[in-house]
């Protein structure tokens, strides 16, 4: 069976908005802290891994590290940052941040400024090179890797610990729980996988200019999160899922595609502001009716 | 030429205090960061376009915009805003990013995609102050602007409404049992702030002789900058920041040819600062 490219392609695109997304949740969902910049790092990732292959001729997989380890560091910054600025504050500066990173790679010859970089490689496996469908595997991997982690960090003492950050950080404190390092942790862990995405996406479009990774892509990154379900983990799936396929669906609306996108974020926030599947979302009570059971309530 | 760029950055960075002037209101007594008020501006250029193109009078297309967009942000207010408030931070910040793309997208769907101009022709000649030439429509819009600075500041600060926003901005539960009518505060603040950008709108048509859809996308975000840099719901930190923005923009990009692209410096400005001095310019703590 063929499956045709067009398909192939928008399945990939739809498996790296889910990392995005999930990664995007274990800061923004797990631990509270906003993170309106989340493309700068994928921005971070991507070219990365992009310079690496492009111009030392570093393999797939170890620029890929590369790209994750990279915007991880970038990302703890941001966590070290987090300690001191908070909230709205900190919404603004990541705000700021993904406007400089992407102006840095906009007028730095270093990163081919508006030009971008291009030639980069299709990663390849015991010396051959895989082609997209090989790639969408490669991608469905880390998916599923992203969903691991994510719920061995809900599972977990971490989970819990950015839990009760996100709850009331002065009473996770007054418990003797270090904010602190966890902040930093999930800033690490959230932007890193942002930075893998990255490097997946520089492959499959072997092409990257430094408008690929501006603030609108944050804005549509955290709505996937929001509109799904921010803190769960099938939440951003389904979102990244039903937002990167709408536009296909929508194509006889093509022109007014922006229009229904900000108005369904609008009536989304004012009737289900927890998510389609968020905690207590009327999906979700319906499938517990359905089903007849009850999901345990998070401890108030 | 340093005289000419010094009055060239204080009449843009005029401009951005009053877009900002009302971000600050609104977050003074909310705590949103109201990311529409950028769709409201860009609405409020529209509008006194249009009036301004039926009628051929400045002032009326001014105050038009400004009566238009004032019940505009009043009505966000009360259909969005208004019932969210005691949602996480984060639920009001998407529903007002979501406004911002949809009003931005109507305006495009209405007034078409392109730039349209602004020749506004009013009471305007050249001012000579011997080193200094001032084209008539800059000194039409510094003066507006600080006709309207000064309004704000009279009106925060010396009368009873200004005392009922102080109020509520620090504390809305003590305001509310102390008798302050916090909702109507709240419906003309927003009143007040959308007339502010409106007219904003309308000026900054006027300089640049265009108005498009998209001229909302840069101060969406980059006025945010404005008002932390001030200290977020500081009246006088705002417009502070607003000038000393303007200016520097203008002088850096007149003079050194910056590295980074002008609506960048806002935020490495914004950036550095609250990592030196996290509440802001005139912030009281808070951060």
């Amino acid at each position: 069976m063929v499956i045709p490219a067009y398909y192939i392609t928008l399945a990939i695109i739809t498996g790296i908005y889910i990392i995005l997304a999930l990664s995007l949740n274990i800061i923004t969902g797990f631990a509270g802290q906003p993170n309106m910049g989340h493309a700068a790092f994928f921005g971070i990732g991507a070219y990365t891994h992009a310079i690496l292959t492009t111009r030392f001729d570093v393999s797939f997989w170890l620029a890929a590290l590369a790209a994750a380890v990279v915007a991880g560091a970038v990302g703890a910054l941001l966590g070290l940052i987090s300690l001191r600025v908070r909230e709205d504050f900190l919404a603004i500066t990541t705000i700021g941040i993904n406007f400089v990173v992407v102006s840095v790679f906009l007028y730095h010859p270093f990163f081919g400024q508006a030009f971008g970089i291009g030639g980069i490689p299709m990663p390849s496996l015991f010396g051959r090179v895989l082609d997209k469908g090989g790639l969408l595997v490669l991608v469905l991997l880390a998916v599923l890797l992203v969903v691991w982690i994510s719920r061995r960090v809900e599972g977990s003492w971490f989970g819990l610990a950015l839990e009760s950050l996100r709850e009331d950080e002065q009473a996770a404190e007054a418990v003797g729980v270090d904010t602190r390092r966890f902040k930093v942790m999930a800033f690490t862990l959230g932007t890193s996988l942002a930075g893998l995405a990255g490097a997946l996406y520089a492959s499959f479009m072997s092409f990257i200019s430094p408008g690929d990774f501006a603030f609108s892509l944050s804005i549509t990154i955290l709505c996937m999160a929001v509109v799904g379900g921010l803190g769960t983990i099938r939440g951003p799936v389904v979102g990244a899922i039903i937002l990167s396929l709408a536009p296909e669906m929508f194509r006889f609306v093509l022109d007014y595609r922006l229009l229904v996108y900000g108005g369904l974020l609008v009536v989304m926030m004012r009737l289900q502001p927890a998510g389609l599947l968020g905690r207590g979302s009327f999906l979700v009570r319906l499938g517990q009716r359905l089903l007849g059971r009850r999901e345990t309530a998070p401890v108030p | 030429m340093l005289a000419q760029q010094l009055v060239s950055g204080i009449v843009i960075g005029g401009v951005y205090a009053l877009i900002a002037l009302g971000l600050t209101l609104v977050y003074g007594v909310l705590r949103i960061l109201h990311v529409a008020h950028a769709a409201v501006y860009a609405t409020g250029a529209f509008v006194g376009l249009t009036t301004y193109q039926r009628t051929g009078n400045l002032w009326l297309a001014l105050l038009v915009a400004a009566a238009f967009c004032g019940v505009f942000g009043a009505l966000i207010h009360r259909f969005v805003y208004g019932p969210l408030l005691n949602q996480p931070r984060i639920v009001p910040l998407i529903a007002s990013i979501g406004l911002f793309i949809f009003f931005q997208d109507f305006l495009r769907l209405v007034f078409g995609p392109y730039a349209q101009s602004f020749p506004a022709r009013g009471p305007f000649g050249l001012l000579d102050l011997g080193s200094v030439i001032l084209p008539g429509r800059q000194v039409f819009i510094l003066v507006v602007t600080m006709v309207l600075l000064v309004v704000t500041w009279y009106v925060v600060s010396r009368t009873r409404l200004g005392l009922a926003w102080q109020a509520v901005a620090q504390d809305a539960e003590t305001a509310l049992a102390m008798g302050v009518p916090v909702p109507r505060v709240v419906a003309v603040n927003f009143l007040f702030g959308s007339a502010l950008a409106a007219i904003a709108g309308v000026l900054v048509g006027i300089h640049y002789n265009s108005v498009y859809p998209a001229m909302g996308e840069m101060p969406a975000y980059k006025m945010l900058a404005v008002v932390v840099l001030g200290g977020l719901g500081s009246v006088p930190g705002t417009v502070v920041a607003a000038f000393l923005l303007g200016l520097v923009e203008t002088l850096l990009v007149g003079y050194i040819g910056f590295v980074l692209p002008r609506d960048a410096l806002a935020f490495v400005a914004l950036i550095l600062m609250l990592l030196v001095r996290p509440e802001g310019l005139f912030g009281k703590g808070g951060a």
